[in-house]
């Protein structure tokens, strides 16, 4: 049996996808980048190793922003032509529009039978990426994941700075007037979905499979949101924070 | 035939601007006229009539963006305000010694810097209309004999039509050899890089004794015929590179983290529709009838986006993804520049009408966004590669 191994070094978190002879997935994982991506690219192969999997006879692909630091990997690709693939690969369908909200940036990626037709991304700002809503977290000292759950029962608030360091004295603000928690975390949850909603509309959505990858794929409030305002469905699941990774081990089966 | 070291010859000409600082200055002490432009509607067969050097302006660096923002607004275009800072610094030889500096009502904020300018330096603007219908063509023609009657006035030489004649076929001469050379770019397996012809364009402007460039423009083409050069090898993938397309702005301050990273992940940039390739070298000036209106009707007809609407431009790419093959069009803009940005819709739509990839890459002149840039290339570049 041959090994494919995909390894994604995002800006927050390093995933790894083992794929078999007949595409199914053997084994992930996934830990937090960390300081240095070369030190989390040794861990995870150590990792790999340690649960079984041949590393020294598998081939691999790495991806993400830390792609190069990966001294073992075969062949870097980068994260848009895996995300499109691995997405492709989890959610089936030969027309998907994959938004990938990462860490750092959100790319809008038109996938066409797995390979790119078109892609965005968002420049240097962090608005409508994980890292914004970390932030904003932290100043209602809440996790991530429970301020969007909370966003679920607010309503009426809006904060209207895109910029992360100017959207987060708006909530400071909203916190000193009193406004209740539930009601500024719906306006951050709104706000990262209009602004990946600014991205998403420019390219076409018409008659596509919408989907959602990456490190917020769970935070289902924020998936809903971003369909409600796209007026149609958009979907995600478990799975999804391993597109990129899926996709990598999918490249390195064409090696 | 006398063979030439083509990697020297390329080095030599990506060095240009720099190692023309000094000539420069001789040709000042010879008493020279000196006319710097910053913009490709400069009729620059003007200058060569009256024995000038015109020599381009427009700068490429970071270096003097912060001295420019002290006056100028920090949401304005790199180009501008990198060239304003020159100027206003000193630190452009080039700028230092024109003894005139022309400007043309392209954009803006280009338009608006030279009023600032002109507190510190001898600056000539020419009118620019904004598309090639009839009275835009007149106005033209108009500004571009004025253009010439100051020139005569401050240098004291009168452009004869002999003269003008000589200069017409000099510049079309230099435009020839560089659109030749360009034009290699159209086999399937090129003699050059599109970072090579890069240099050769852009260090070009920089070599003030044209008849010489001329020559060695085309010992240059005859020596990358005969040698048979296999250029693929830099280029990553085994299989065919994705020939590019490169549009939009000027590249010249964004040159170094666009074009050799396109070059060195699969892709080939077989042609320059921007102002630093086509629209600077296609189109002669013709000969028969009025001169002034030949040469007004030749750079009228630059497909700028500051010409509204640019059907010129759009029937530019349309030819250039026939002829040179193309596989795929990389648009670049700089940051605030309003009419590229806008224009960009059409281009996309062109691109799908040729069911060509597209990708608009907005970027300035800081490295801050390298990563970026290089990323998105990357992913440009698989969709043809895999
Ligand atoms: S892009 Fe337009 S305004 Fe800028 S140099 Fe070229 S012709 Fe002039
Ligand atoms: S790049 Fe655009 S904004 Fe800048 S000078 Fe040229 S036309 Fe004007």
């Amino acid at each position: 049996m041959s090994t494919y191994i995909g390894i994604d070094i995002g800006s927050t978190c390093a995933k790894a996808a083992v794929l078999g002879d007949n595409k199914e997935i053997v084994c992930k994982i996934i830990r937090p980048t960390g300081w240095s991506s070369i030190k989390v690219a040794e861990d995870i192969i150590a990792e790999l190793k340690e649960a079984g999997v041949a590393v020294d006879t598998a081939k691999i692909v790495a991806t993400g922003y830390g792609r190069v630091n990966v001294p073992y990997a075969d062949k870097t690709v980068t994260e848009i032509s895996c995300h499109a693939l691995g997405a492709t690969y989890i959610f089936g369908g030969e027309n998907l529009l994959v938004i990938d909200i990462g860490g750092q940036d959100t790319k809008i990626i038109e996938a066409v039978d797995g390979n790119v037709a078109d892609f965005l991304m968002n420049d240097k700002c962090s608005a409508g990426t994980g890292r914004f809503l970390e932030v904003m977290a932290n100043t209602l000292s809440m996790e991530p994941r429970d301020m969007c759950e909370l966003a679920r029962h607010g309503a009426d608030t809006t904060i209207s700075s895109l910029c992360t360091v100017f959207a987060e004295s708006e909530v400071i603000g909203l916190i000193g007037r009193g406004e209740h928690k539930e009601n500024i975390a719906y306006a951050i949850i709104e706000s990262i979905a209009d602004k990946v909603i600014s991205q998403a509309t420019h390219m076409p959505i018409v008659n596509k499979r919408i989907v959602v990858t990456g490190g917020l794929c769970d935070y289902d409030y924020l998936i809903e949101a971003i369909g409600r305002k796209l007026g149609t469905d958009v979907i995600s699941n478990e799975d999804a924070r391993y597109a990129g990774a899926i996709g990598a081990a999918l490249f390195a089966m064409r090696l | 035939m006398n063979n030439l070291n083509l990697p020297e010859v390329f080095e030599t000409f990506s060095e240009q601007r720099k190692n023309s600082f000094i000539k420069v200055r001789e040709y000042r002490d010879k008493g020279t006229p000196i006319v710097g432009a910053y913009c490709t509607y400069f009729p620059k067969e003007l200058v060569t009539a009256i024995g000038g050097v015109a020599v381009s302006l427009c700068a490429t660096s970071d270096e003097t963006i912060g001295s420019a923002e002290e006056e100028l607004p920090k949401n304005l275009c790199p180009l501008i305000k990198s060239s304003y800072g020159f100027a206003k610094t000193d630190k452009c030889p080039y700028f230092y010694f024109s003894d005139l500096v022309v400007g043309e009502t392209t954009c803006d904020g280009k338009k608006k810097m030279y009023e600032y300018m002109r507190r510190f330096k001898d600056v000539h603007v020419m009118q620019l209309p904004q598309n090639q219908e009839e009275e835009s063509f007149k106005l033209w023609v108009s500004e571009i004999k004025k253009m010439a009657a100051r020139l005569e006035d401050k240098f004291r030489v009168k452009i004869t039509e002999d003269r003008l004649i000589s200069a017409i076929k000099l510049e079309n001469a230099v435009r020839e050899e560089l659109m030749e050379i360009s034009e290699l770019m159209k086999e399937d397996s090129p003699v050059l890089t599109g970072t090579e012809l890069f240099n050769i364009l852009k260090g070009s402007e920089y070599r003030f004794d044209k008849e010489e460039l001329v020559e060695e423009l085309k010992r240059i083409k005859e020596n990358l015929i005969e040698q048979s050069r296999v250029i693929t090898d830099g280029l990553k993938s085994s299989s065919r590179p994705m020939r590019i397309l490169l549009t939009g702005c000027p590249i010249g301050g964004v040159f170094d983290k666009v074009v050799p990273v396109i070059e060195s992940n699969g892709g080939l940039v077989v042609a320059y529709e921007n102002c630093n390739g086509m629209k600077n070298i296609a189109n002669p000036v013709l000969l028969e009838g009025d001169l002034y209106e030949n040469i007004a009707r030749r750079y009228l007809d630059i497909g700028c986006s500051v010409m509204s609407p640019n059907k010129n431009r759009m029937d530019s790419i349309d030819s250039l993804i026939e002829e040179y093959k193309v596989d795929g069009i990389m648009e670049i803009l700089l940051p605030m520049c309003h009419t590229y940005s806008v224009e960009s819709g059409f281009i996309r739509a062109a691109a799908k009408n040729h069911k060509l990839p597209f990708i608009s890459i907005t970027t300035d002149y800081s490295s801050a966004d390298s990563e970026q840039v290089k990323l998105r290339i990357s992913a440009f570049t698989e969709i043809f590669n895999g």
